[in-house]
């Protein structure tokens, strides 16, 4: 979500330019089998696809012109729109067909349905810069706080049924009662620390604790949780 | 000046029609007129706690569809004549309710009364998120209950979220309610006490209705509790709830029946 925009004062034509997540479908030889296997897929998450930007790419299977046509007729049946393709001979594809992507990078963030309550989360200008997302109400139960590109600093508490994902670190001046989830795009030095933990879940680039696996003498305490070869440790801050 | 609030909780069971018909009768016995809308279509109980039930011609549904006007379908309280009720339908879902049709209703309400009571149905669906949409103000009744007090925090991230208030960018006044308040338990650690839900929900407080048989008494003689044992302690804690809804500023006690010795010296404690 980086922006860049250039505006010449004599031209009114604003241009710029954002780069976007997608999901990225990787069709698998026999094409009937595999649509099969994803309408089984879909029956356990209806509606997953819908009205999500999803590029497909052809990288590891040989369609001509027409049998790209086709899949995207399938595709369309399921509802899912294709937004353009991947993996493929630019000479292969007519203008009717959905643009030939390059230069895609795989992105950290995960295909969760949770993501769909996420609330926006700041874009920041230059994306190798730190940067950090600050929230100063508490945050409730049910919401989902996604900040993939740095820290997340919450001023109130954080509540039983809520979910903070962080890029970096987790800071907590109130109390943790929800899941805090550090260093999601694979940020090992990453570290959650709380005022008051009654967390319910911990996590660190994806290795993960719950509350029924530590002890009293972590709970209702300021802690900070950090990586180290793998596991998850917590302990007092004092 | 009217206000429109609506009385919400998220869970089910936790108090929320017993408190729009009591804090409504408290409210329209001070002489300003009040309205009570049961937004609860499909499983419509405040023209029961309101003891109405026999007079329910129109309803919600018909005014919100253009069936019936508004007019028609309040249902002018027996007791207190500046206190009405728009009743919901049982016979329809909360399908029926469209938002511009709520919007309509609530608008025409605005300009006949000083206050608009919307009792929200349980749950976040549509009947309880169109119950909130155009509210200025929201009771949030909550048990002292783990399960109820998770439910009233993820009712106030909806408040916050998804009213017109908070689509503007301004903010719905929120109140948390603590129902069902049992001192000795609480003082037992059976309960969480006052301080463990304010400290989760983070809001001030409205007032502590104690849990009492008076309630239950009220409500299956189809009164609410402030008419029908004024003197009661829940009917107290309603009446201070509402004087601060008005905007006074009253010392937070828990009212209790004063049974004996004993259970003042465990509620005062636990206050």
């Amino acid at each position: 979500m980086n922006s860049t925009s250039a505006i010449d004062a004599n031209n009114l034509i604003r241009f710029c330019i954002r780069s976007y997540i997608a999901f990225v479908l990787a069709p698998q030889a026999p094409i009937v089998d595999w649509l099969h296997q994803l309408d089984n897929w879909t029956r356990s998450s209806p509606g997953f696809f819908v009205g999500r930007p999803v590029v497909l790419d052809l990288s590891t299977v040989k369609l001509s012109q027409a049998g790209i046509r086709h899949l995207l007729e399938q595709l369309a049946e399921r509802s899912i729109r294709i937004i353009g393709l991947e993996g493929t001979d630019s000479s292969e594809l007519d203008t009717s067909l959905p643009p030939l992507l390059t230069g895609g990078r795989p992105s950290e963030r995960q295909a969760t349905p949770a993501a769909a309550t996420t609330k926006p989360t700041a874009a920041p200008d230059i994306p190798d810069e730190p940067s950090s997302l600050l929230i100063e109400t508490p945050v409730r139960s049910g919401q989902t706080v996604v900040f993939p590109s740095g820290d997340v600093t919450v001023l109130g508490s954080v509540a039983s049924g809520s979910e903070i994902i962080a890029g970096g670190s987790i800071h907590v001046y109130g109390t943790l009662r929800g899941r805090a989830m550090a260093g999601s795009r694979g940020n090992s030095d990453a570290r959650i620390f709380c005022r008051k933990n009654e967390a319910e879940l911990l996590a660190i680039n994806g290795y993960y604790r719950t509350a029924e696996e530590w002890g009293a003498d972590i709970r209702s305490q300021a802690v900070q949780s950090w990586l180290e070869d793998g596991v998850l440790k917590v302990a007092p801050l004092d | 000046m009217s206000k429109v609030i609506v009385v919400t909780s998220g869970k089910g069971g936790v108090g929320k029609t017993t408190s729009t018909a009591a804090i409504g009768a408290a409210l329209a016995a001070t002489g300003q007129t009040v309205a009570v809308v049961d937004f609860d279509v499909g499983l419509r109980n405040l023209d029961l706690v309101m003891g109405a039930e026999r007079r329910v011609v129109y309803d919600l549904i018909n005014v919100v569809q253009g069936v019936a006007k508004l007019p028609q379908a309040l249902i002018r309280d027996k007791r207190i004549d500046t206190l009405s009720l728009l009743p919901a339908s049982q016979t329809r879902d909360k399908d029926a309710l469209t938002e511009e049709g709520v919007a309509r209703v609530i608008k025409e309400l605005r300009a006949k009364f000083d206050w608009v009571i919307c009792d929200s149905p349980a749950g976040i669906e549509r009947g309880a998120t169109l119950a909130m949409r155009y509210a200025d103000t929201a009771i949030i009744v909550t048990n002292p209950e783990v399960s109820s007090v998770r439910d009233s925090d993820r009712i106030i991230g909806l408040l916050d979220s998804k009213t017109e208030k908070a689509e503007k960018g301004e903010r719905v006044e929120k109140h948390i309610l603590i129902t069902r308040y049992d001192a000795a338990r609480a003082a037992r650690g059976e309960m969480l006490n006052i301080k463990d839900v304010l400290d989760i929900l983070s809001l001030p407080l409205l007032g502590i209705v104690p849990e009492s048989e008076d309630v239950l008494r009220a409500s299956n003689l189809g009164s609410p509790v402030t008419l029908n044992d004024p003197a009661s302690a829940p009917a107290r804690a309603y009446r201070d709830a509402a004087s601060r809804l008005k905007g006074q500023d009253l010392p937070m006690t828990i009212p209790s029946d004063r049974k004996g010795f004993l259970d003042k010296l465990f509620g005062r404690r636990a206050a």
